[in-house]
């Protein structure tokens, strides 16, 4: 699965995997426990794996299960191994490749949602344009003054990036996105 | 608080400490290593006031794990460590890495500051939990003494089930003097944690199919067979008398199929023997039963075992198509997949061992390159040679080997016979020098009447030289057999290898006399600098009562060959009789220098 760089002087090996690194999102559920995201996070730096996007929330009270979204980049044989060392970790419950699964349900991906929060500060003739590009991209204005809006934005991560582009002209001076939300479509459950 | 015990249960209140020495009697403990401090003070009181769980008192904090690491190897039980906050915590961070890497059930039991000074920056306060989360199997700070049992029972479950490992339990010096209701273990563990033993019969059956058609098979076992325990190593004895296959095995796998059986090919890898690596390269079908084909193993990857059909059975599901494609994989315990294996075969195959012989006389042909020989020297002892003396000299008996890392491990893994699992503890995934001295005391205090023997380097040995006084206190008669050639030894030859032999800082200019050293720590001293006196050297060693370090002077300037040089593959070894100096100058190219 991995081609030989070079020749080298050690027992370590230079390798270069030669699949296509592609994006996936995973969804962990883990135990709500003191640490639990440390061990995750902790996993991808210890291996070197990458982290593009990570959300995490508790999701069944009752039973104090949290649910991890991670957005993360690798070649097939790597992200096989970051699933299979995810469910190593004692307080991991399942851990699914929501895009492996949108494969076998024939969809071309998960259900992928992020909702960001844009503050642009700005009078005149920018203020105006803000507003009418958030109505454009159906994004509310949750505070303002005269001076600023706050716009709330939800959507794909592409709709986002675009609306911050086109805000950043026109004042945008904070943002904060939640990162990647995602599910599979269609009615069984995960 | 009698009244309130219930005999039936086990359920009663106490304190914090007392449920941790309770915790330990409730899974079977009889003796823990450790060492006491601030933190660890009211556990100490507690087991000060008891007799069921021996402890031994190290002398740092490292020894106490090497030795619980030695102890569960040998016996195939959890090793148990106590040491305090700070200080006491990290300095158990190898032995924790080392159990992680060779899978060695370890339960380590460290004192933390109070809850209240939690994040303070209190006195020998560290962030024990989070130095300790990614050299852990699993690992739990404790906050309420209510939970302190469960926790307790649960980390002996992870410690020593599915893939053993290391765990620690960091329990706050309050928490330790706080009363709360003690629970007996358990049977009902996590539901998130549920390791998988039994094997997929599909794939056990795809596998048997695979090995009934093989002309050139392979059996490739390792430490995983030795942690499925002494059932897994008769099972797999018995695979390889129904099938007639060789049999080769990792440094970690060395006993679960004696070194005396006819189908045994010595250890494979880098120091490997030339049969055992030529086979793996030119094999049609290999069974990796309990081995990860590990770097030190596979040589250049894209080269290894071009042209086989691999099947991996391994209790660890990440382990399989981790570096090597497996073609099947059975994802289960080492003992109940070899079970199935062996009552499928006997079912469906009718083994032909004469279709295996073209394999064999060609494994002849390998063998007969006698790749482990070495020039006898007369006048000086040749470090292989001390080996294959000791162990003529010790086969006989209860014996039990550890080593330190570098050459002398090589050399032992080479020139030692196993015929027994369990027998052999040797830190293969870390490379731990100071691990063979404590954990020949672990051993010792676990088999007080064995002969334990570290076969030690002078470098390796000098890192935790201390526990000779936990040896003598203790009056556990290991015998530390060094190999002292005044160098490091595997340094050096790497450094001859790759470094134009500039032999940086791997000279020991200044070497204590090891003969005085036994003596100041009140054990016995031998030095033998002569073959011909080696034998009774070696006598004496084993007939003293005592902790022994026997000053085995030995070739200076020898190395460890075979070698599968850098980069190279497994038919690409260099043997000794062609190990020139210019030979191994030049063994490998100028681009792989920049790595290990």
């Amino acid at each position: 699965m991995n081609a030989q760089l070079q020749p080298t002087g050690s027992a370590y090996f230079i390798a270069r995997d030669l699949q296509q690194p592609e994006s996936h999102t995973l969804s962990v559920i883990v135990d709500n426990e003191p640490g639990v995201l440390a061990r995750v996070i902790g996993l991808f730096s210890g291996r070197g794996y990458n982290i593009e996007s990570l959300t995490v929330s508790e999701t069944e009270h009752q039973s104090h299960l949290s649910r991890i979204t991670i957005v993360t980049r690798g070649t097939a044989h790597v992200l096989d191994q970051i699933r299979h060392q995810l469910e190593r970790i004692v307080p991991v419950h399942r851990v699914v490749d929501l895009s492996v699964r949108a494969t076998e349900l024939g969809q071309e991906r998960p259900l992928e949602r992020e909702l960001a929060l844009v503050k642009v500060v700005g009078t005149g003739e920018n203020r105006v344009e803000a507003l009418r590009l958030a109505e454009a991209f159906r994004a509310s204005v949750i505070d303002a003054n005269t001076e600023h809006f706050i716009f709330e934005i939800t959507g794909k991560v592409s709709k986002i990036e675009q609306f911050i582009t086109i805000m950043r002209p026109l004042g945008l001076i904070e943002i904060c996105r939640t990162g990647v939300a995602a599910m599979n479509r269609g009615p069984e459950g995960m | 608080m009698e009244s309130m015990s219930n005999a039936t249960s086990g359920t009663r209140e106490m304190s914090g400490a007392e449920m941790v020495v309770q915790a330990l009697k409730d899974n079977g403990v009889e003796h823990i290593f450790g060492y006491p401090g601030g933190a660890v003070l009211p556990i100490y009181d507690e087991l000060f006031q008891q007799e069921e769980v021996q402890h031994i008192l190290v002398r740092h904090e490292q020894g106490a794990g090497h030795a619980a690491e030695g102890y569960a190897r040998s016996t195939g039980r959890a090793g148990v460590m106590l040491v305090t906050s700070g200080p006491g915590a990290t300095n158990a961070v190898t032995p924790l890495q080392d159990a992680l890497m060779d899978s060695i059930p370890l339960v380590c039991i460290s004192g933390q500051v109070p809850t209240t000074l939690i994040g303070s920056d209190a006195f020998q306060e560290a962030d024990t939990v989070g130095i300790t989360r990614p050299c852990t199997k699993h690992n739990w700070l404790v906050r309420d003494v209510n939970e302190l049992a469960a926790i307790l029972h649960e980390a002996f479950h992870i410690a020593t089930t599915g893939r053993p490992g290391p765990v620690l339990v960091d329990i706050p010096k309050d928490v330790q003097f706080a009363r709360g209701i003690y629970t007996p273990p358990q049977p009902a563990p996590r539901t998130s944690y549920q390791p998988k033993l039994e094997g997929d019969l599909e794939a056990i059956r795809q596998a048997v199919a695979l090995m009934a058609t093989a002309k050139r098979p392979v059996i490739y076992s390792g430490g995983g067979v030795i942690n499925a325990g002494p059932q897994a190593s008769a099972l797999l004895r018995e695979l390889v008398e129904l099938t007639g296959f060789p049999i080769t095995s990792t440094l970690m796998g060395l006993g679960a199929y004696p070194a005396s059986g006819p189908a045994w090919l010595g250890m494979l890898g880098m120091h490997g023997s030339y049969e055992a690596n030529m086979v793996m390269h030119d094999c049609d079908v290999m069974l990796c039963v309990g081995a990860r084909f590990d770097d030190r193993i596979t040589g250049r990857l894209n080269a290894f075992s071009p042209h086989s059909k691999k099947i991996h059975i391994d209790i660890d599901p990440s382990s399989i198509n981790k570096t090597v494609r497996a073609d099947v994989g059975i994802i289960g315990d080492c003992g109940r997949v070899l079970d199935e294996m062996v009552s499928l075969w006997r079912e469906t195959v009718t083994a032909d061992h004469a279709a295996l012989r073209p394999w064999w006389s060609q494994i002849e042909q390998w063998r007969a390159r006698d790749s482990f020989a070495f020039r006898p020297n007369r006048d000086v002892i040749m470090p292989q040679y001390a080996i294959q003396r000791l162990y003529e000299m010790s086969k006989g008996r209860k014996t039990f080997i550890t080593t330190e890392v570098g050459q002398h491990q090589m050399w032992a893994a080479q020139h030692y016979g196993f015929e027994e699992p369990n027998r052999w503890m040797t830190s293969g995934g870390l490379g731990t020098m100071g691990y063979g001295l404590p954990a020949a005391l672990g051993v010792q205090i676990a088999h007080p009447d064995a002969l334990v023997i570290d076969i030690a380097g002078d470098a390796s040995v000098q890192m935790t030289m201390q526990e000779m006084s936990t040896a003598v206190q203790y009056e556990a008669p290991i015998k530390i057999f060094i190999l002292n050639n005044q160098y490091m030894g595997m340094v050096r030859q790497w450094q001859q290898l790759l470094h134009g032999n500039r032999l940086s800082h791997s000279y020991t200019e200044a070497m204590p006399d090891f003969v005085k050293l036994a003596e100041a720590y009140g054990g016995h001293g031998i030095r033998c600098d002569k073959p011909d006196e080696l034998d009774d050297a070696i006598n004496e060693m084993i007939a003293v009562k005592k902790p022994v370090l026997f000053d085995c002077r030995v070739a200076n300037l020898a190395n460890c060959f075979p070698m599968i040089p850098s980069g190279k593959a497994h038919n690409e070894m260099l043997l000794p009789d062609e190990a020139t100096d210019e030979v191994v100058a030049t063994a490998i190219d100028a681009k792989g220098k920049m790595l290990v």
